[in-house]
């Protein structure tokens, strides 16, 4: 008798600890999912706010005010804003489609001298904050005469990209070398082997790929900021944002709706395509 | 595969006066197409823009008249005479110890968090990582509203609890903290990082540590630290050069808080309140962009290059061995 009693009793303890277990963990979990979805809700909940509503204390909107998402693209030119922001983005995304292709394919599945050096200096381009090389930048997209508009901000992406090259890259390494050369016995030229082969094969990860540049573009505001900061007229999103202002404040339930405006392109494309981001970030880290 | 390219070098040197093989010409042609774009690229936007930075920053140059030399004028001035870049460089040291710190432990306790769930992963991990798409121009104008001093939630609920919330955006003893609460909102990348590091290591190694007796803090340190530091690493160096080229939500938060919602920048508003969001790449965007001391810019770019290719130095050395160690495999 006291055998079996002393045998059962940390089993069943144990079985409580796992369910206390389970309930922390899970509470902990659903408290992070909440704590990180506020400051969203606080957003659209504010913009269908009135205006003087949306200058007081109370969370939950008296007179939901859907009208305000149209009345921000009356008070601002938001519609050229957001061609800019389509422009810049969808632009930058083809350009990487070009450029960063073929150089990620000659990093990963060619062998040359040189090779290791363009990678690493790859890596050291993608970390160098963009405010050491703007100085000689700047001067030479003056000289061009080109500040004020989209092109010093878009014309990079059709050379180097160091990011998509580095990430479509290590991409590229998972594809096993065999399929290439098989295609090059078959008879295939490099060229033909990378559109053939490679590409059908690798389209998850350029996929995520196009879509970080997608993301970085629209999200860009150091960039605009310095090549359009002086044309309004070249502004995209990012930078007109904060445009709206009263007499003395800020419109708050304004500027949260062309927030919710703003934000909204990368949650809809991250709810599409979650799991090649994911993928990708996961690509970001040293590992791959 | 290895041994391709050291073979064809023997040949080269056992045989000079021939001609390279046809199929390592066409070769070489086709990396040289496939790589002449990057390679342009990269020497426009990298290779000319860091060298030229280097000349500007001993001359004065205000974009209209030509550079004038003037030795290590702009580097004697930025150490001795300009008070407001040891205001922008005290910021930037107290972000990059504070956000790097806060940003790893905060990725990698959520990460513990998410792994250990058994249901509702998918929805959970979704929740933590979208703020991190948001742009941050918009993130900050919505942190900015959530902690207004008067009708902001934040304090409201604060109030709540009976505590007295503070200016934070407009009190410069809070606004950088309240800036770094808005990282950790968008750390959702390093998050997703550190979880697929935690989830890649075998169970078998928590089984046999169990088995041996370790408890939850033993195993942390002794079975997931060491497989998971890799990847620590590489966020401690992310988070470091993250905060060195701080810029967006400074200056966005600086500005909107103060009251003049001018995004694009009215310089007198620029690191409001009383210099506190004033970082080092806004202080050289202003004085490059806006006062157009191009030369004085290019030697603080000089300085923030030196500073961070140090730590860049880190992680490549990090990504090489990797690299070498897959090529090994």
């Amino acid at each position: 008798m006291t055998a079996t009693l002393t045998h059962t009793r940390p089993v069943r303890r144990q079985r409580w600890d796992r369910r206390l277990q389970w309930v922390a963990v899970h509470s902990l979990g659903v408290a992070l999912g909440i704590m990180f979805t506020l400051p969203v809700v606080f957003v659209l909940l504010t913009a269908v706010m009135a205006s003087d509503q949306a200058m007081s204390s109370s969370l939950w909107p008296t007179q939901w005010r859907f009208d305000n998402f149209v009345k921000v693209f009356e008070r601002a030119p938001m519609l050229d804003y957001l061609v800019n922001s389509f422009t810049y983005s969808l632009l930058a995304t083809a350009g990487i489609l070009l450029s960063a292709i073929p150089a990620a394919y000659a990093l990963s599945k060619i062998r040359w001298r040189g090779q290791n050096v363009f990678f690493m200096l790859t890596v050291a381009a993608m970390m160098l904050p963009p405010q050491v090389v703007t100085v000689p930048l700047y001067d030479l997209w003056v000289r061009l005469g080109l500040t004020g508009t989209l092109v010093p901000l878009i014309a990079p992406y059709f050379l180097f990209d160091a990011f998509s090259v580095f990430l479509l890259r290590q991409f590229f390494l998972t594809i096993p070398r065999d399929y290439i050369e098989a295609a090059k016995i078959d008879g295939c030229s490099e060229f033909q082997a990378m559109v053939r082969v490679l590409v059908p094969m690798a389209k998850p990860g350029i996929a995520a790929t196009m879509m970080f540049c997608f993301l970085y573009t629209w999200n860009d505001y150091f960039g605009p900021l310095l090549y359009t900061g002086e044309n309004r007229d070249s502004w995209p999103l990012s930078l007109a944002l904060a445009s709206f202002r009263g007499m003395h404040h800020v419109e708050w339930n304004l500027t949260m709706a062309a927030t919710a405006v703003v934000m909204a392109p990368a949650i809809v494309l991250f709810v599409f395509a979650q799991k090649s981001f994911v993928r990708g970030i996961t690509f970001t880290g040293v590992k791959g | 595969m290895t041994a391709t390219v050291p073979r064809t070098r023997v040949n080269a040197a056992a045989r000079p006066a021939r001609k390279v093989p046809r199929r390592d010409r066409r070769r070489r042609l086709t990396v040289l197409a496939f790589m002449a774009p990057a390679v342009l690229g990269f020497v426009v936007f990298f290779g000319y823009p860091l060298l030229a930075t280097v000349y500007y920053s001993f001359t004065r140059y205000d974009l209209v008249n030509e550079p004038e030399w003037i030795g290590l004028g702009n580097y004697i001035r930025m150490f001795t005479s300009e008070p407001l870049v040891a205001v922008a460089a005290w910021n930037t040291l107290w972000l990059v110890v504070v956000l790097t710190l806060t940003r790893v432990l905060f990725a990698l306790g959520v990460a513990l968090v998410i792994a250990r769930l058994k249901s509702g992963v998918g929805l959970i991990r979704t929740l933590c990582y979208l703020p991190a798409l948001a742009p941050p121009a918009a993130a900050t104008l919505a942190f900015v509203f959530m902690f207004n001093p008067e009708f902001g939630p934040v304090n409201r609920f604060l109030r709540l609890l009976g505590i007295d919330g503070g200016l934070w955006f407009n009190d410069p003893a809070m606004s950088k903290p309240a800036l770094t609460l808005l990282v950790l909102w968008g750390s959702g990348e390093l998050m997703i990082i550190i979880l697929a590091a935690l989830l890649d290591v075998p169970v078998s190694q928590y089984e046999a540590a169990e088995l041996d007796g370790a408890g939850p803090i033993r195993r942390f340190r002794h079975v997931t630290l060491p497989s998971i530091s890799p990847v620590l690493l590489f966020g401690v160096v992310n988070s470091i050069i993250f905060a060195l080229q701080f810029f967006t939500q400074a200056i966005v938060a600086g500005g909107v808080a103060s009251g003049s919602a001018d995004v694009a920048g009215n310089t007198k508003y620029i690191g409001s309140p009383e210099n506190s969001t004033l970082t080092y790449p806004v202080w050289l965007y202003v004085q490059g962009f806006r006062y157009f001391n191009m030369g004085y810019a290019a030697a603080m770019a000089v300085l923030l290059f030196v500073v961070s290719f140090a730590f860049t130095a880190v992680l490549v050395h990090q990504l090489r061995r990797a690299s070498s160690a897959e090529e090994n495999a």
